[in-house]
């Protein structure tokens, strides 16, 4: 049901019935390890390239989610995933491995929250029964694709991201056991004019506001409903921006707990990843991971999850062009929560 | 979630300009640590260059060659040790502290070159290796030549002749 | 006495690399492209050569040198077979760089997986 301008709020609320995460070695050293379905040592996954790792951290989190809750494949009538690799090449092989209807997706590193946000469309409104919403990223593919060559000597600056290795997959059904999807705000395209690659958070940031602030207008709620309002990949750069633009705009931001999956996932101080995390699958593996749990237990009752994307091209910034940024927001509730 | 009823606060949408933001943006960028790295790429690049230079009297040394003689083999030997840590994954953690202090020496030229060809290994060997190669040295090499070519054009317009 | 300033003067000239990363912001790609030019310019205005024998591989080892020795390959062979030479020895001097990196790259791609 369009409620305002731009969010569904969902007269039927489905539920996430299902998560699996999988990641890699840097993941597995950071603040979240535990909560984590799986974590690999080795950056290669026992795969001969940086490709296949990336399709089989996707074709095990998706297979995971469905076992977890004795699911099969035929158990549900719509995939819909992303990843940062041209063509969203993951997701179409791992599409060829589920054999269920699919509809693959970019929103670059905010993909987590636009595949939730349609499939609990399509489970809200009975166009499927039950749907997968999943998304991934791994390091050496995206700087294969996008940077230089993973053994190029390049210096990173201070505001650069690390992308993160890891799959997260969730299954979603009108009834079950798990956290309730309220709403989704379908974010627009941002785009103020950063050129920068090596600084995305402060690209993404002035859409990660836009977005908040649609959703609190069209709900008609403060940031303050909230236990937790967390962006997808801002980081250490672009969060504090975001902070700032939304109290500037007199949105009370500093009255719930505000935080950034690229800061959770990594210890920023400790772990060389630079600016903190990045990728389709940071915000995929915490939500699906972490605040999924978190919810599943009590200690959080109403999360927002801005997923946050550049949807820039390895060609774009060469030929000079600025970065067009957005942010997909889904609003979750945990259970007995009215 | 309060029962009260709640006056409907809409918050206003950011009207700043690209200009003003980029601005702020610049204002939030965490300052790089100039007087650290450039200290650091100069004792590295500093000592890099004393290793060549230490290569080439080797080579004179051990095999009689001139200095002349002496700085093809030391060029060929600088880039071998650097395909050997960038082969074992050493050279791009190296660079991160030393900057330019590894990217400017040829080693820099021979990380490039030899990054490139192992990444797209995996597009096989003619598409991948050989095509894909010179991604990042290409424009060295293009820029050294034309620019080559029109010092040479200079000196043959304004009739220096070469030497 | 030549390694010490074979030391100071490639500190010196990846100094100058580094404040093009940092306050030009330029790309690798970039810098490394400006100091090849820069290097086969200083050969042609004849300061290179001089630089070398002084600082010995503080002016041979960074890819300044490389721009000389292109210079160097073209002018040496203007003087001695005539205007051809302008494009025929550009590439006399480099040869075994050029060449090493080609090969010995060639061979680890053979042999080694990157490790990201």
């Amino acid at each position: 049901m369009l409620t305002g301008q731009q969010t569904w709020k969902f007269e039927r609320q489905p539920h996430i019935i299902s998560t699996a995460t999988i990641v890699g070695p840097d993941e597995a050293k950071g603040p979240l390890k535990d909560s984590f379905d799986k974590c690999y040592d080795s950056l290669d996954i026992n795969e001969k390239t940086w490709e296949k790792a990336e399709r089989q951290l996707l074709s095990e989190a998706t297979s995971l989610a469905l076992t977890k809750k004795n699911l099969t494949k035929d158990d549900l009538q719509i995939y819909v995933g992303g990843d940062l690799l041209n063509q969203i090449i993951t997701n179409n092989f791992v599409a060829r491995e589920l054999g269920i209807p699919y509809l693959g997706v970019f929103g670059a590193c905010s993909t987590s929250m636009e595949a939730l946000a349609i499939v609990a469309q399509l489970v809200s409104t009975g166009a499927v029964k039950k749907g997968m919403a999943a998304a991934s990223s791994h390091n050496c593919t995206v700087e294969k694709q996008f940077r230089y060559p993973t053994e190029y000597g390049a210096q990173k600056p201070p505001t650069a991201q690390y992308t993160i290795t890891g799959a997260g997959a969730a299954v979603i059904a009108l009834d079950g056991d798990g956290p309730a999807i309220e709403a989704a705000t379908i974010g627009k395209v941002i785009d103020l004019g950063i050129t920068d690659p090596f600084n995305m958070g402060a690209a993404m940031a002035p859409a990660a506001v836009d977005t908040i602030i649609a959703h609190m207008n069209d709900m008609n709620r403060t940031p303050k409903d909230y236990d937790l309002i967390v962006t997808g990949d801002l980081a250490s750069v672009g969060h504090p921006i975001a902070t700032d633009l939304l109290l500037k705009e007199q949105v009370p931001i500093q009255t719930t707990q505000f935080d950034d999956c690229g800061l959770m996932i990594y210890n920023v101080s400790e772990q060389p990843v630079q600016a903190g995390g990045s990728g389709a699958g940071c915000s995929a593996v915490v939500t699906y991971g972490h605040l999924v749990d978190e919810l599943n237990k009590g200690h959080l009752r109403r999360v927002l999850v801005v997923a946050t994307g550049a949807l820039l091209s390895p060609l774009s910034f060469q030929q000079g062009e600025s970065i067009p940024c957005i942010a997909h927001a889904v609003a979750l509730k945990g259970k007995g929560v009215d | 979630m309060s029962k009260q009823k709640r006056k409907p606060t809409k918050y206003s949408k950011s009207n700043l300009s690209a200009v003003e933001y980029q601005n702020f943006a610049k204002t939030k960028e965490p300052p790089r640590s100039l007087l650290k790295n450039c200290i650091m790429a100069f004792l590295i690049g500093g000592a890099i260059c004393c290793a060549g230079q230490g290569i080439t009297e080797l080579y004179m040394y051990i095999f009689k060659m001139s200095k002349e003689q002496a700085s093809d083999p030391t060029v060929a030997t600088l880039i071998l040790i650097s395909v050997i840590l960038t082969s074992l994954g050493i050279y791009d953690r190296f660079a991160q502290f030393a900057g330019a202090g590894s990217a400017v020496p040829v080693t820099g030229f021979a990380n490039s070159v030899c990054s490139a060809a192992l990444e797209h290994r995996s597009e096989g060997l003619v598409l991948g290796v050989g095509g894909n190669m010179f991604k990042l040295a290409g424009s060295v090499i293009v820029f050294g030549t034309v620019a080559a070519f029109f010092v040479g054009i200079a000196y043959i317009v304004f009739g220096i002749g070469g030497h | 006495m030549i390694y010490v300033w074979a030391f100071i003067v490639g500190g010196l000239i990846c100094v100058i690399g580094q404040l093009m990363f940092d306050v030009a912001k330029l790309t690798p790609g970039h810098t490394m492209s400006i100091l090849v030019v820069a290097g086969a310019i200083i050969d042609g205005l004849g300061w290179y050569e001089p630089l070398v024998d002084f600082a010995g591989a503080g002016a041979t080892v960074p890819i300044t040198s490389f721009g000389n020795a292109l210079v160097h390959g073209a002018l040496t062979e203007l003087y001695e077979t005539g205007w051809v030479g302008v494009i025929s020895g550009i590439f006399k001097l480099t040869s075994a760089g050029i060449s090493s990196a080609i090969i010995f790259s060639f061979l680890a791609a053979l042999i080694v997986k990157p490790k990201g």
